[in-house]
This record gives C-alpha cells, sequence and structure tokens, in this order.
C-alpha cells in the first residue's frame, strides 16, 4: 500500500512538513517494497489550488494514506470524495524515517 | 445533524454542469426530509431540529424556494457539505500522537491509520456548536432560567416561584 507524506527536504532525515498543498516535497512509501520516492512540489508557487492540485498528484501516485501537519479544508473533502485516509501530525520535528518506521507496525 | 444526504447535490439532465448552482445547506435539505418525506407538521419538525417553530418555517422555505430555482432555472443543485459534514469523524492516537478521520463511515475505526495502536480516541470539535446564551427571566423574583428553543418564555413557570416567565431582553410595556 502506498502512502504520500510531505517533506521538508528530499532525505529520510528531513522532517514532516507541516503544509500539505505547499510543501517542498511530497515522499511516496510503499509498504509492501519499502521503496521511497521523493518528488519535489511543483505546485509550491502556486498562488491557488495547490491544495487540489498536490491532492491529483498523490492520488494519481496510488496513495491510500497521506501524512501531513496540516490540511485545507477543501483538500479534505477532495481525499473524502477519493476515500484516502488522511493522518495529522502536528509534530514539526518528526523525521521522515520515524514515520515510515511507525507505517511499518 | 442526524442524517446528512450522502450524495452531493442534483444535476439537470442534459445541461451543462457549469451553470452556476444553488446550495442547499443542511439545515435546509433536513427540513424537506422532515416535512415532504416524514411528513412532520411544522411543529413537531422544528422540535426535533432543536429551532423555534417560526425559524423552521423560514428554513423550509427556503429550502423549497431554492429547490423550485432549481427546477425552473435548470441548475445544480449542490449540497453544502464543509465544515459540518467533513470534519466529523475524527480520532486522536494516544501512542503516536497523530490526528486520523474515518473515509467510511458505516464502519468502527479500531486502529491508528499511522501506527497501527488500538489505544485510539473518538475526537469531538465542539467549536462548531452555537452555545445557547438565551434565557427566560422571572419578573417577579429575577431567577433565570435556560431557554428552550421551540417552547415560548411566557410558558415557562419560574421553578423558584412559580410565577410566569418572559424572555430575557424584553421590555415590560404594561404594569
Amino acid at each position: 500500500m502506498k502512502v504520500a507524506i510531505t517533506s521538508t527536504g528530499n532525505s529520510l532525515e528531513s522532517k514532516l512538513d507541516s503544509r500539505f498543498g505547499r510543501c517542498s516535497y511530497f515522499v511516496i512509501y510503499d509498504t509492501e517494497s519499502h521503496s521511497v520516492e521523493f518528488i519535489p512540489n511543483p505546485y509550491i508557487e502556486n498562488i491557488e489550488g495547490a491544495g487540489q492540485a498536490s491532492g491529483q498528484l498523490v492520488a494519481s501516485r496510488g496513495a491510500q494514506k497521506v501524512v501531513s501537519g496540516e490540511f485545507g479544508v477543501k483538500v479534505k473533502s477532495l481525499f473524502d470524495s477519493l476515500k484516502i485516509k488522511l493522518v495529522i501530525l502536528k509534530d514539526p520535528e518528526k523525521k521522515i524515517s520515524s514515520i515510515i518506521e511507525l507505517l511499518n507496525h | 445533524m442526524n442524517n446528512p444526504p450522502h450524495f452531493k447535490g442534483f444535476s439537470p439532465i442534459g445541461l451543462s454542469e457549469e451553470n452556476h448552482p444553488v446550495i442547499i445547506n443542511f439545515e435546509e435539505y433536513e427540513a424537506i426530509r422532515l416535512s415532504d418525506f416524514e411528513f412532520h407538521s411544522h411543529v413537531k419538525a422544528a422540535q426535533i431540529m432543536g429551532v423555534s417553530r417560526p425559524t423552521y418555517t423560514r428554513i423550509y422555505e427556503s429550502a423549497r424556494r431554492k429547490v423550485a430555482k432549481a427546477f425552473v432555472q435548470g441548475r445544480t443543485i449542490v449540497f453544502e457539505g464543509g465544515k459540518v459534514y467533513f470534519d466529523s469523524e475524527w480520532y486522536s492516537c494516544n501512542s503516536c500522537g497523530c490526528w486520523f478521520n474515518h473515509t467510511e463511515r458505516e464502519l468502527n475505526m479500531e486502529h491508528c491509520t499511522l501506527c497501527g495502536s488500538t489505544d485510539i480516541e473518538q475526537f469531538f470539535d465542539n467549536s462548531d456548536q452555537v452555545v445557547n446564551e438565551d434565557r427566560c427571566v422571572c419578573p417577579t423574583c429575577g431567577n433565570e432560567i435556560v431557554h428552550l428553543p421551540g417552547t415560548p418564555c411566557k410558558n415557562q413557570i419560574c421553578p423558584n416561584c412559580n410565577g410566569q416567565m418572559i424572555q430575557k431582553g424584553v421590555y415590560l410595556t404594561r404594569e
């Protein structure tokens, strides 16, 4: 199963990005193959609609769960309609590696 | 909100979707459901929704007019979803400290989406609820009670002195 995580950088030591639509990178982690893919966010400079576009991006990568610090109201309803689960972690110091560890339960 | 609609709205057949939709909010949807589907009187429906009868009639009128507009002008109806509906069903995990949502309303959530722990609790966000500040007051002894929407203050008996109560904030115009 694929999980998308918002990240401030492109390494496993990077921290969770507290924004969704305008995060620096998206991490796509596959819980079965344990593969990790870092995607720089192409919508980071968008004036509006970054959330919607980012939502479509992670959905097109097959993510069934998304982990971030916060999500905007409009993007919550987008994910609801796509039946993608949201996880909010309010810890700005959390590293991508420890989130991946939690997912490997 | 007891029974939110499980779909997002209606579209006229054969017309383009880009036609400035009519937005019906959940109160209005509920009014149509209670009066036109369940056939309750306005008095009963107002009680069910926890509002006064005149307020209920206003909501119901508004709902009917919007439906008529959509019918006559061929417009899409969209149920205002947003906060009330989609911000419900959130859980917090005591193990990893995350919040996660529940996408399939029919099933029960038993595990944290992130860490799998069963040490989870449902999160109730009370900031959306309206605090009832209305009071009935007794002109004889000054006692105040919380006003129940749907029951006029003048029908209430003071629990203190058994006098007739009045709506707080209303000036007496006769002795």
